[in-house]
């Protein structure tokens, strides 16, 4: 992998646009970007445009929730460039009142992504030209990927033979939730889970 | 002319049955058989099937079509349109979102209708029953004549609740449903 090369167009976008970025790092041979959020717009003007960095494709836009974090919300953008053969994670850090400008003016692929990310987190992305609701049902109440929103939801459906259409009701589970794994390794282990020494061991060879 | 209760399997009884009534119909011109049993076999023989794969199921539903297991051979033709079906199979995960418009399709499917409930998830939710989205069970929103368990059901397993179908249609035997 060509990380000397990352590290350096890192370096560059940081020195190019200082005032955005506060963070440009090499992790696992990819480089992430962490940016302010309300300047989204500008980096990814740049990151498309500049010499260097040619970043032509939007591959993914979406979101990640931190429900204890502060800015609570991460808006993750995935670019490559076909130009040098590149590929560049940019996170903004924003939270649930914090409008995000959106990306659909320097990528327009980005429109269903933002609807998509809006729909799941209720993270809103301000110069969208269609910002509605793109998965979930019609009316829907909530965002399902919040940590916070019940994995079953609020309502269910059942067809109603004296209205004659399709009606909506409170949930009501015939049965309850059911856990069968008693002894989960990955809930409340104390002692390192298999596997987890690779994350935290030695430096990975350059 | 006797008329025996279930198909004759091919062979010499077959061959005289078959016989008895061609010559009937060459020397009077009509044959005389009871009309609900017509109906019947009308019915099993020619069950078109609504195309409705929602989800995985929908891979082994055209198994099921495709050329091993030819459903064509007991005159199922899948139909595009809910006017021309007599059965339709949810063939997936019914989600509330497609409820309204699943059972739409069904409304406007003509008497006599029926319904085959394929796989785990039309069954009752199955791997998405405590899910927000998915109804826990497609009999929520429209009666179910089969349920094929399975996830997915094999094309075999399918074609097996066709069957039950065919049989519980024979069974029932009434004209009007």
């Amino acid at each position: 992998m060509d990380t000397a090369g990352l590290r350096d167009l890192g370096k560059h976008i940081a020195a190019s646009l200082s005032d955005y970025v506060h963070e440009a790092e090499v992790e696992r041979d990819e480089l992430v970007i962490a940016a302010r959020a309300d300047q989204v717009d500008r980096v990814l003007k740049f990151l498309k445009d500049d010499r260097r960095c040619r970043f032509e494709q939007l591959i993914d836009l979406c979101g990640v929730d931190w429900p204890e974090r502060d800015p609570r919300f991460d808006v993750v953008y995935h670019l490559l460039s076909l130009s040098h053969n590149r590929r560049l994670r940019l996170k903004v850090g924003v939270n649930e009142d914090q409008p995000v400008p959106s990306a659909v003016a320097v990528y327009p692929s980005a429109g269903w992504w933002e609807r998509e990310t809006w729909d799941l987190y209720g993270i809103h992305f301000a110069g969208n030209p269609d910002l509605r609701r793109l998965l979930t049902d019609y009316g829907f109440d909530g965002h399902p990927l919040r940590k916070d929103f019940p994995l079953t939801g609020y309502v269910e459906v059942r067809y109603d033979s004296e209205q004659k259409r399709v009606v909506y009701e409170p949930v009501k589970l015939t049965q309850e939730f059911r856990r069968f794994d008693f002894l989960s390794p990955w809930e409340g282990a104390s002692y390192p889970l298999p596997g987890d020494e690779k994350a935290e061991g030695e430096e990975r060879e350059q | 002319m006797g008329f025996p209760g279930r198909p004759l399997p091919a062979g010499q009884a077959q061959d005289r049955a078959l016989k008895l009534v061609s010559d009937e119909l060459s020397d009077k011109g009509f044959v005389v058989a009871n009309l609900d049993r017509v109906i019947n076999w009308a019915r099993t023989g020619s069950l078109w099937p609504m195309t409705f794969g929602l989800a995985c199921c929908a891979v082994e539903f055209m198994q099921t079509i495709a050329s091993r297991y030819d459903i064509d051979r007991i005159g199922m033709v899948p139909r595009a349109s809910p006017r021309q079906s007599d059965v339709i199979i949810v063939a997936g995960t019914l989600c509330n979102k497609m409820a309204p418009a699943f059972r739409r399709v069904y409304d406007q499917m003509p008497e006599p209708r029926y319904v085959i409930s394929m796989g785990s998830c039309a069954n009752g939710g199955g791997y998405y029953h405590y899910s927000y989205s998915v109804v826990r069970g497609c009999d929520r929103v429209v009666p179910v004549d089969v349920y094929v368990p399975g996830c997915p059901p094999t094309a075999e397993a399918l074609l097996y609740g066709i069957m039950q179908l065919q049989r519980k249609i024979r069974r029932t035997g009434t004209i009007a449903r």
